[in-house]
């Protein structure tokens, strides 16, 4: 089985973000890099199909820049058995990226039976790759994914919606799948498996390799900027009966029309 | 002016709020109106006042239940040739899933998750958060139409004014096509409490809760806002709650976009667990508590006559 | 000159630092608490290929180097400094293998430790002879065709959960550290070997401690590690490698006290402000960062020549004491920014300081460390 799993590298989770100087991005210069936690999940599963069906390959692929190639080297680590790099800025937008990783499957030879990704990547968030790039290599996909059962090519996947209900979606091979946190427990890079990794092939293309262009770009990002300060809080007084009910409305209104989480 | 289709998601008998509050952003645009299902006649009747022009029920076999192929290749077939410049949807569920597919079938550019836009001139361009919203940035799309975008639901806010339009209704017959991944069937979620955290609302309790069975009337104010209860140290090492629920440096680490906190006196180890919340309500009888420095609203009152009241207002708005 | 980590160093660091943050930290207090062997975390450890570094890849090791193994000790003590010494200490007790022992005894001593997760216990210290380890009373005598070894050890890491003794016994005591034998016991295949209770400790409270008495113990001729006598210079060997390793966790439990400080400074309001913006306070950070990078530089320079196979006697030295005392320091002062928190078992800190205190201790004092620097200096010149 021809196992491919789409990674990301972004910013650590910690990092502070400030916009760079003229606005175009965000300062790269001191940025650690790690692999997009929800990829980590996909990384996960396609191991463990892996090992459950003989004489399948798990073939990593990213697209970005080559200062840092930490999400690659930690899906070897892992155990995936090669890996797939284009070379790329750090701004593509979803098509680009989901073009590239098109190109890149291409260029394997090897049609694909799985195909896996995160559903979504922590930096941009915009939770398009995967759907992008199952319609470019015309197979179903599903999303935000924390149920996997798989029988021979019949797979049975949970998909979570609002209020944590689940579509249960039947789907034969080929398949994209997004995963979600919780649909396993990642692994952690073993020592030996990160020694081991030293050896394992890594391609490497440019975007023109794989057939991306700027022509290619279909959303363009300006004017970066911090979100403004939290203003300081409201407080009402409530002890007197009489105020209660008049400040408790006005409270649940504010939490509706003013912080929006209602 | 632009040609703009909106796409609606039918709930019940109306359609998700996020349309609204979408088609309250696009006056002076052409504005369409299109769901897969019967747009109910309220909805349609309300849609019409908030300036669709036309308004389409998608209709065909294998359609009933979302499946990102089955319904992007409906609308894929719908949009046809018809001109639209762009087709905007709430990123609900469903519109996160199947917007990227349907641009995808269009070789067209999508913004994602926007939380404010203009249309100047007939020009998309829109606002988002990246990195977890430590980061705003303008969105534009170029490349071939339509272009899409996904619109936060609850950031535009309901339209405040009205832009009343004819709001012709229209039945469309569409091919769902070759549907390869389907439902099989949809589990419930409701009963089953999210983790506290990954809980998108938390309602937690402290050390004035006094007892573990007052929790009683947490519980009911976290089912009807959709809220997992959590609880303080205090209110854990007192054995009012089990370990499993503390929030705090010792327990968990939440960052929900609602946390109401009811008798917490807010000590730093609490606070270090839930300071990333979004927004922080904080109800409690000593108004120097160290909980207000935190809150977005404070209550300075009883919690065991304000969460009732919280309870009963919240279900009289979410009813 | 570079002082840059490698891609592999660098991936080493991040795998085992992950590990230390969702592993081991969530456990740290509630082991210590409760005196709780870390068995289950160890067993986690090595099937990642964390314990043992020492082992070489021909005996089924990983193959890291000394600036490897320094790196992962760090983590790991970053982590708990007690569940890391558990780990450590097995080390401790191969490196004598690793160093002394021919091809045969290797491979039937080491690479077991590659298949299982075993323990290893490291036997030197005495009730009597601490610092004064060449005055050891334990004695190992001809017993025709095999070894008979007699005495008593104290401070004896994983004792109670040891699969394999390395011990340190003398011919005769009047030989001084001539006299000295390295030797291996397996439990196992030994009667009177006695066990004693663990002890309890300041510090470390999840690593096991206890005295461990030998009865006339019959051991094979085969495991004695070199030739008879030859276990002071085995001995002298395996501290100029385990020096920097126990240095290492110093810094590892010093950035772990300095993390916790600076976020703490910058989220405890006082007098309306962070109290990282107080001059008193910047003064204890910024003294902490300047001894965790100096002490970090010196344990990777002594493991450094260790790879190169120059002698490291004075670098080691250099490294424990700098690196212990600096922890000590440092972990007081994390006690100090977090104020009456620092002192309650709710926070983190007040346990770090109580194991930096063991560090100044064991694998030789923070004095002896600098006696053997004075007489690196004074016996060249």
């Amino acid at each position: 089985m021809n196992i491919f799993v789409c990674v990301k590298q972004v910013p650590d989770t910690e990092t502070k973000v400030t916009p760079n100087g003229d606005g175009s991005f965000i300062e790269t210069s001191s940025i650690k890099w790690i692999m997009n936690p929800y990829d980590e999940f996909a990384v996960e599963q396609a191991l463990q199909v892996k090992a459950a069906n003989a004489d399948s390959t798990v073939t990593v692929l990213r697209v970005g820049g080559v200062k840092d190639t930490e999400a690659l080297r930690t899906a070897l680590a892992m155990g995936a058995d090669d890996a797939v790099l284009v070379e790329s800025a750090d701004n593509l937008d979803s098509y680009m990226i989901a073009k590239a990783l098109k190109g890149a499957i291409d260029k394997t030879g090897k049609k694909p039976d799985l195909v896996f990704a995160g559903k979504q990547a922590i930096d941009d968030d915009c939770l398009q790759v995967p759907q992008l790039l199952a319609q470019m290599l015309d197979i179903p996909s599903v999303s935000v994914v924390v149920g996997f059962e798989m029988n021979g090519s019949k797979l049975m996947l949970k998909r979570e919606i609002e209020g944590g209900s689940l579509e249960v979606y039947e789907v034969e091979t080929p398949v994209l799948i997004a995963a979600n946190k919780g649909l396993n427990t990642p692994r952690y890079a073993s020592l030996p498996g990160i020694m081991k990794a030293k050896k394992k092939p890594m391609a490497q293309h440019s975007l023109a390799d794989v057939g991306v262009s700027d022509s290619d770009r279909r959303v363009k990002y300006s004017q970066f900027t911090l979100p403004p300060e939290k203003p300081a809080g409201k407080k009402f007084e409530a002890m007197e009966e009489g105020a209660r009910a008049g400040v408790v409305k006005e409270v649940v209104g504010l939490l509706r029309n003013e912080a929006k989480v209602i | 002016m632009s040609k703009v289709l909106v796409f609606a998601e039918v709930q019940g008998d109306d359609v998700k709020s996020v349309a609204y509050e979408i088609l309250g952003k696009l006056s002076g645009q052409s504005v369409d109106v299109a769901a897969i299902g019967s747009i109910p006649a309220a909805a349609a009747e309300k849609l019409a006042k908030h300036g669709a022009e036309n308004i389409h029920s998608i209709k065909g076999d294998k359609l009933e239940q979302y499946t990102p192929e089955g319904w992007s290749n409906a609308l894929k077939n719908f949009i046809g040739d018809k001109g639209y410049d762009y087709v905007l949807a709430g990123s609900t569920a469903t519109g996160k899933d199947l917007l990227p597919r349907l641009a995808g079938s269009f070789d067209a550019g999508m913004a994602s998750e926007v939380v404010n836009f203009t249309f100047d001139g007939g020009t998309f361009a829109g606002t988002r958060p990246l990195f977890a919203g430590k980061c705003l940035a303008k969105v534009e799309i170029t490349g071939p139409k339509p272009h899409f975008v996904t619109v936060r639901p609850n950031a535009l806010g309901m339209p405040t004014s009205e832009d009343a339009k004819a709001g012709a209704t229209n039945e469309a017959t569409v091919d769902a096509g070759t549907i390869r991944a389907f439902v099989k069937e949809i589990v419930k979620g409701a009963s089953e409490k999210l983790d506290l955290t990954e809980a998108n609302i938390i309602v937690s309790g402290g050390r004035a809760m006094k007892n573990a069975e007052n929790f009683k009337i947490l519980n009911e104010l976290a089912d009807v806002v959709g809220a997992t209860v959590g609880a303080s140290r205090a209110a854990v090492d007192s054995g009012y709650a089990p370990h499993a629920m503390q929030v705090g440096q010792t327990g968990k680490t939440v960052s929900p976009s609602l946390y109401i906190a009811c008798g917490i006196s807010g000590a730093i180890q609490h606070l270090a667990g839930m300071r990333t919340s979004k927004v922080i309500v904080a109800i409690n009888t000593d108004p120097d508590a160290p909980i207000f420095t935190k809150a977005d609203y404070g209550i300075v009152g009883d919690l065991f006559e304000i969460v009732p009241l919280m309870t009963k207002e919240f279900k009289a708005l979410l009813g | 000159m570079n002082f840059e980590y490698s891609t592999e160093q660098a991936e080493i660091k991040a795998t085992t630092m992950k590990f230390a943050r969702e592993v081991m930290m969530p456990k740290a207090s509630e082991y210590d608490q409760s005196a709780t062997f870390p068995k289950d975390i160890i067993e986690k450890a090595w099937e990642l290929g964390f314990l043992n570094t020492c082992i070489p890849a021909e005996y089924g090791g990983v193959g890291f180097s000394a600036v490897d193994s320094m790196i992962i000790t760090e983590s790991l003590a970053y982590g708990c400094m007690g569940m890391n010494t558990a780990i450590m200490a097995n080390d401790l007790a191969l490196l004598p293998i690793v160093i002394g022992a021919n091809d045969e005894q290797k491979k039937k001593f080491l690479t077991p430790f590659t298949e299982k997760p075993l323990i290893a216990s490291f036997c030197l210290t005495e009730p009597g002879n601490g610092s004064d380890a060449a005055g050891l009373k334990t004695t190992v005598k001809d017993g025709g065709d095999h070894w008979v070894v007699n005495g008593e050890k104290m401070w004896i890491t994983n004792a109670g959960f040891a699969d394999l003794f390395v011990v340190y016994a003398t011919l005769d005591p009047s030989l001084k550290h001539k006299g000295i034998c390295a030797i291996v016991i397996d439990p196992k295949e030994s009667t009177g070997i006695e066990i004693g209770k663990p002890e309890e400790k300041m510090g470390h409270k999840c690593s096991d401690t206890r005295g461990v008495r030998f009865n006339n113990v019959k051991v094979p001729k085969a495991n004695m590690l070199g030739a008879p006598g030859e276990g002071w210079k085995i001995a002298m060997k395996t501290l100029d490698h385990s020096r920097p390793m126990v240095a290492s966790s110093a810094v590892g439990g010093a950035q772990c006290a300095y993390d916790h400080s600076a976020k703490y400074a910058s989220e405890r309001q006082q007098f309306g402000r962070p109290i990282s913006q107080f001059q008193a306070i910047q003064f204890m950070v910024a003294e902490m960062a300047m001894k965790i990078e100096a002490a970090r530089l010196l344990v990777t320079k002594s493991a450094w020549l260790v790879d190169q196979k120059l002698p490291n006697t004075q670098l080691a030295s250099f490294a424990k004491a700098f690196a212990a005392d600096a922890c000590m320091q440092i972990t007081t002062d994390a006690v100090q920014i977090y104020g009456g928190y620092g002192y309650s078992k709710e926070y983190p800190v007040e346990k770090l300081m109580r194991d930096a205190k063991l560090i100044q201790i064991y694998e030789g004092t923070s004095q002896i460390q600098r006696l053997v620097i004075a007489k690196e200096i004074f016996s060249r010149s």
